[in-house]
C-alpha cells in the first residue's frame, strides 16, 4: 500500500469508527450477547483477505500459512453467523417475550 | 473474466453496506434476525466475488478445500453447542478470526519483503495486525478454556505477574519497532526471525492478559477481544490494501469497544476494573463486616422443600450458578411441582444475571419456562415484600444489599433485586465463595436466609425429590 492509499485508508478508518459507534448506540441489554456474536461474524470478512494472500508466499511454508488462514477465517464467518442465528431464534421462539419487557 | 474482475471492488462496497445495515439491525429486537442474515448474505457475495481475482481463482485447489474444512468445523460447532456454552463458542470463533488476521499479516509481510523494499507505513499496519490478531487468538483460547472448565476459571494471580505481563508487552513492542525501523532503513535486523518472535510474544501476552481474569468476567473479556479482532482485521485491510476489510474491521472494533463498555457499565464497573481486577483490593474493607457475630445458617434439601411447600408465593432468582450447573430443566420441574400445589411461582431476572445479558432468558426459554413468568427487575422488585420464599439459585452480587446501603462497597449503586425483603430466603450456592465482585454478601448472614450448599443442579433435584416424597 502506497502513501496515498494509506491516507485514503485512514479516512475510511476514521469514518468507520463513527459509524460503528452510531449504529449500536441504543441497544437493549438482552441483545448484547447476540450483537457481540453478530459483530464477531462480521469480522470474519478476514476470510477474503486470507483468500487474497493465500498464495502470496511461495514454498511449503506459504501453503501452510495460506491454508490455515482461510480455514480459520471460514470458521469465524460460518460459525459466527450460524451461532448468532441460533441465538436469535431462541429469542423469537416465544413472541410474547417482548411484551412484558416493554411495559414498565 | 477480465471485465468481471473490475466488478469486485463494487461487490466489496455492497458487502460493506450490508455489514453496516446488519449491525444496525442487530441492535433492535425485531430487526436482529434479518440484520444477521443481511450481513451473512453480504459476506457470501464478497467471498464469491473474490474468486474472480486471478490469483484466487488459480489457487482454488488450495482455497476451496480450506473453505470446506472451515465451513464444516464452524457449522457443526455452532449447531452442536448447548445454549449454556454460547459465550465460549463465540470466543472460539473470535479467536479463529484473530488468528486469520495474524496469518494474513505474516503472509503480506513475507510477500512484501520478498519483493524488495517495504513501505514503513505498511509495516506499521502489518505488525499491528499481527500483534492484535495474535493476542486475540491466544486470549480467546484462554477464555474458552476457562469457560469450558479446561483451565481453572478462577483469577490466576502470582507474584511478579505485572512484571511478566509488562515484560512480554515491552518485548513485543520492541520487536515491532525493530521491524518498522528496518523497513525505514534505519537498522538491519533478521526480519523473519524478529517477526516470528513478535508473533510468539504476542501469543504469550494474550495468555498473560486473560489468565488473571475470573471466569465470571469472561463475557466482557470476549467482547473486548472481539473488538480487538475487528481492529486486527482493519489493520490487515490496510496492509493488503482492501477497503472492505478496513470498513468491516473498524466497524466491529468501534462497536465492540462501545458494547464492551456498555456491558461493564451494566455490571457497575469500569473496563479497567474488569481487566486489572481492582476488586481484590476492595475485598478487605467489605469483608471485615462479616465478623460481627452473625452466622450463616445452613439448611438441608428437606428443609428447603418444606419451606417451599408451605409457601404461597415463590420468586426464583436465577444467576450464573444456574447456567454453570445447567440447572434450568431442574428448576422448571421444581416450579411445575410447586404450581401443582397451587403455589404462585415467578422468576426475577436481573439485567446482568449470568454475566451475559439475556443469558437467563435464553436458558429458561430452552427449558420451556413460559415467558410471562419471567419478570424484569423493575417489574418485580416491589413484589419481594409479599413473597413467602425467594429462592436464589447461583446468583450473588445482584442480590447483595450492600449495593443499596454500603457506600464503601465496590458495587454500591448497582441496582439489585430486593431479595432481602422476602419473608424467607433460600440460597442455593456451591460455597460461601464470593461472586465476581469478590465481596461478601450480607444477605447470607440474614436470619431469614437458609443456605443450601451444593451444585445448583444437584441441589434443585434433591429439593424436587423431597417435594415428591412429601406429596
Amino acid at each position: 500500500m502506497n502513501g496515498a492509499d494509506l491516507l485514503l485508508g485512514a479516512y475510511i478508518f476514521v469514518l468507520a469508527i463513527f459509524v460503528g459507534n452510531e449504529v449500536i448506540s441504543k441497544v437493549p441489554t438482552t441483545l448484547h450477547t447476540p450483537l457481540m456474536s453478530g459483530a464477531n461474524a462480521i469480522h470474519g470478512i478476514i476470510v477474503v483477505g486470507a483468500m487474497l494472500v493465500a498464495t502470496a508466499v511461495s514454498g511449503p511454508v506459504g501453503i501452510v500459512l495460506g491454508f490455515l488462514g482461510v480455514v480459520l477465517g471460514t470458521i469465524n464467518v460460518v460459525g459466527g453467523f450460524v451461532v448468532t442465528d441460533r441465538m436469535l431464534q431462541m429469542f423469537k421462539a416465544k413472541p410474547r417475550a417482548a411484551k412484558p419487557a416493554d411495559k414498565k | 473474466m477480465e471485465q468481471l474482475q473490475g466488478l469486485v471492488p463494487w461487490v466489496y462496497l455492497l458487502a460493506a453496506v450490508t455489514f453496516i445495515l446488519g449491525l444496525k439491525g442487530l441492535s433492535g429486537p425485531t430487526t436482529a434476525p434479518l440484520g444477521n442474515r443481511v450481513a451473512a448474505a453480504g459476506m457470501l457475495l464478497a467471498v464469491i466475488a473474490t474468486f474472480l481475482e486471478s490469483q484466487v481463482a488459480s489457487a482454488w485447489l488450495l482455497i476451496v478445500p480450506a473453505i470446506a474444512i472451515g465451513a464444516v468445523i464452524g457449522f457443526i460447532g455452532a449447531r452442536q453447542v448447548p445454549m449454556t456454552a454460547m459465550p465460549q463458542m463465540v470466543a472460539i470463533f473470535n479467536g479463529a478470526g484473530g488468528g486469520a488476521a495474524a496469518l494474513v499479516s505474516i503472509q503480506e509481510y513475507l510477500r512484501a519483503t520478498g519483493e524488495g523494499a517495504v513501505n514503513a507505513g505498511e509495516v506499521v499496519a502489518i505488525v499491528l495486525g499481527l500483534m492484535i490478531g495474535a493476542v486475540s487468538f491466544s486470549g480467546s483460547a484462554v477464555a474458552f478454556g476457562k469457560l469450558q472448565g479446561l483451565i481453572d476459571a478462577r483469577a490466576f494471580r502470582y507474584s511478579g505477574q505485572q512484571l511478566v505481563t509488562g515484560g512480554l508487552f515491552a518485548g513485543m513492542i520492541l520487536g515491532a519497532l525493530a521491524l518498522i525501523a528496518s523497513a525505514a532503513g534505519l537498522v538491519t535486523v533478521p526480519t523473519v526471525l524478529v517477526l516470528a518472535l513478535v508473533a510468539l510474544l504476542a501469543l504469550a501476552f494474550g495468555v498473560a492478559l486473560v489468565m488473571p481474569i475470573g471466569g465470571a468476567d469472561m463475557p466482557v473479556v470476549i467482547s473486548l477481544l472481539n473488538a480487538y479482532t475487528g481492529l486486527a482485521v482493519a489493520m490487515a485491510g490496510f496492509s493488503i490494501g482492501n477497503q472492505m476489510l478496513i470498513i468491516a474491521g473498524t466497524l466491529v472494533g468501534a462497536s465492540g469497544t462501545l458494547l464492551t463498555r456498555l456491558m461493564s457499565k451494566a455490571m457497575n464497573r469500569s473496563l479497567g476494573n474488569v481487566l486489572f481486577g481492582a476488586f481484590g483490593a476492595a475485598t478487605a474493607a467489605s469483608g471485615a463486616r462479616a465478623e460481627d457475630g452473625r452466622t450463616v445458617r445452613s439448611i438441608s434439601a428437606e428443609d428447603a422443600a418444606i419451606q417451599l411447600g408451605y409457601a404461597q408465593r415463590v420468586i426464583i432468582v436465577p444467576g450464573y450458578g444456574l447456567a454453570v450447573a445447567q440447572a434450568q430443566h431442574g428448576v422448571r420441574e421444581l416450579a411445575d411441582l410447586l404450581e401443582q400445589k397451587g403455589i404462585e411461582v415467578r422468576y426475577a431476572i436481573h439485567p446482568v444475571a449470568g454475566r451475559m445479558p439475556g443469558h437467563m432468558n435464553v436458558l429458561l426459554a430452552e427449558a420451556n419456562v413460559p415467558y410471562e413468568k419471567l419478570f424484569d427487575m423493575e417489574q418485580i422488585n416491589d413484589d419481594f415484600k409479599r413473597a413467602d420464599v425467594a429462592l436464589v439459585i447461583g446468583a450473588n452480587d445482584v442480590t447483595n444489599p450492600a449495593a443499596r446501603s454500603d457506600k464503601s462497597s465496590p458495587i454500591y449503586g448497582m441496582p439489585i433485586l430486593n431479595v432481602d425483603q422476602a419473608q424467607n430466603i433460600i440460597v442455593i450456592k456451591r460455597s460461601m465463595k464470593p461472586g465476581f465482585a469478590g465481596i461478601d454478601n450480607d444477605l447470607y448472614l440474614d436470619p431469614k436466609t437458609g443456605m443450601l450448599f451444593g451444585d445448583a443442579k444437584q441441589a434443585v433435584s434433591q429439593v424436587v425429590a423431597e417435594l415428591k416424597k412429601a406429596a
